[in-house]
């Protein structure tokens, strides 16, 4: 299989990822498209640990999930504390640093 | 993954060719879903897939961790947050700023010809395939240990301050600090005896439903000895939603049936 076509693949799916975190107005779909990006490199990481043949991009894209892991943890209570505190999850609504 | 399913397609090819389409797809509609637990959902799908691409490419652990990690934890997480907040889907589609949507799909398709051109560059010659890496040590784990616990063991470490950092922060994140002091079963029992004292309310419990000879529900309110129904004896949640039956309506056929049997001991007294 020729790592060409997975290199397409990942960039498209990075690039879904970025026009979801522009165009979208809800934290949580904000967060998840980056969730996409994230992924869309993980499949970079691997697909390149092929071709070199070596399991370092493996081990990177483990690092990978793991520091994804905990910013989910901490993105999200940042997001429910934001909606206890305005009652909405619409990243419009945050502009207290605009003023 | 060289097994050759037939002449010059490979298992990894038919992996990415079911997978690959499936997962643009589920991308495509986790953006465009207007619900955020749909947008949840395709994105788990994406994952899953992602995972199957894996597996296909010699990282059967990195298959495991992407379903255990993403797909179980991180997006039931998600989840979570979707059932707690995520009712909220009023004006997702009004635009704020003025051509914010096509600039943005511009910027997604140029990002796209960006990186596909410069991550392509970084591509040279055909994939080695990592098959003899996987070996060295056994297997795709143990190379893997190798790596984690040899060359990049401090970084691994610092991933485990991390994680307990990022718990301890969400902890302290979520954690609501409580304003007014907690009303206990010390405070419970104040205020009843209180009220006593002000309001002359009963301090004990209140009466239980009535039982009727046709009737027992918790619906169904008590009489008192005097004969008049007595409304503490059903919750106001239920007298709210149906009313406070008929009480003594319910009583009436169990009053018949004594008066009936009075009738027929007079009628056996009078035959002795």
């Amino acid at each position: 299989m020729n790592p060409n076509f997975y290199v397409v693949l990942a960039a498209i799916l990075f690039a879904i990822g970025i026009v979801g975190f522009l165009i979208r107005k809800n934290a949580l779909v904000v967060f998840m498209s980056v969730e996409l990006m994230l992924n869309a490199s993980n499949l970079l990481l691997v697909t390149f640990s092929r071709v070199h043949g070596n399991l370092d991009g493996q081990a990177a894209s483990f690092f990978v999930m793991v520091v994804a892991a905990a910013e989910v943890v901490v993105g999200l209570s940042i997001i429910v504390m934001i909606y206890r505190a305005r009652q909405s999850a619409n990243v419009d609504n945050e502009n207290l640093l605009r003023y | 993954m060289t097994a050759l399913l037939v002449p010059l397609v490979t298992g990894a090819a038919v992996a990415f060719w079911i997978c690959g389409p499936i997962m643009v797809a589920a991308a495509v509609a986790m953006v465009l879903s207007r619900k955020a637990v749909y947008s949840a959902l395709y994105l788990a799908l994406v994952m899953v897939n992602l995972a199957i691409i894996y597996a296909s490419q010699d990282a059967p652990f990195l298959f495991v961790v992407q379903i255990i990690v993403y797909t179980g934890a991180v997006m039931m997480l998600f989840l979570f947050v979707v059932m707690l907040i995520g009712v909220d889907t009023r004006g997702t589609l009004v635009e704020k700023v003025k051509g914010h949507t096509p600039a943005s799909v511009i910027a997604g398709i140029g990002g796209f010809i960006l990186l596909a051109i410069a991550i392509g560059r970084g591509l040279v010659g055909p994939a080695i395939g990592v098959e003899a890496a996987n070996q060295k040590y056994g297997g795709n784990v143990q190379g893997l240990a190798a790596l984690l616990f040899g060359q990049y063991v401090l970084a691994f470490e610092a991933t485990s301050a991390l994680l307990i950092t990022a718990a301890v922060g969400a902890m302290v994140l979520a954690n609501v600090e409580r304003l007014t002091p907690k009303f206990d079963q010390t405070a419970r029992a104040k205020a009843r005896i209180e009220e006593y004292a002000t309001k002359g309310v009963h301090p004990g419990p209140r009466p239980s439903s009535g039982v009727y000879a046709r009737h027992n529900s918790i619906t169904s309110p008590a009489l008192l000895p005097d004969g008049s129904v007595s409304p503490d004896s059903v919750s106001a949640v239920l007298v709210q939603r149906s009313g406070l039956s008929d009480a003594v309506a319910l009583a009436a056929p169990a009053k018949e049936a004594f008066a009936a049997l009075d009738v027929a001991q007079g009628e056996d007294e009078e035959i002795l």
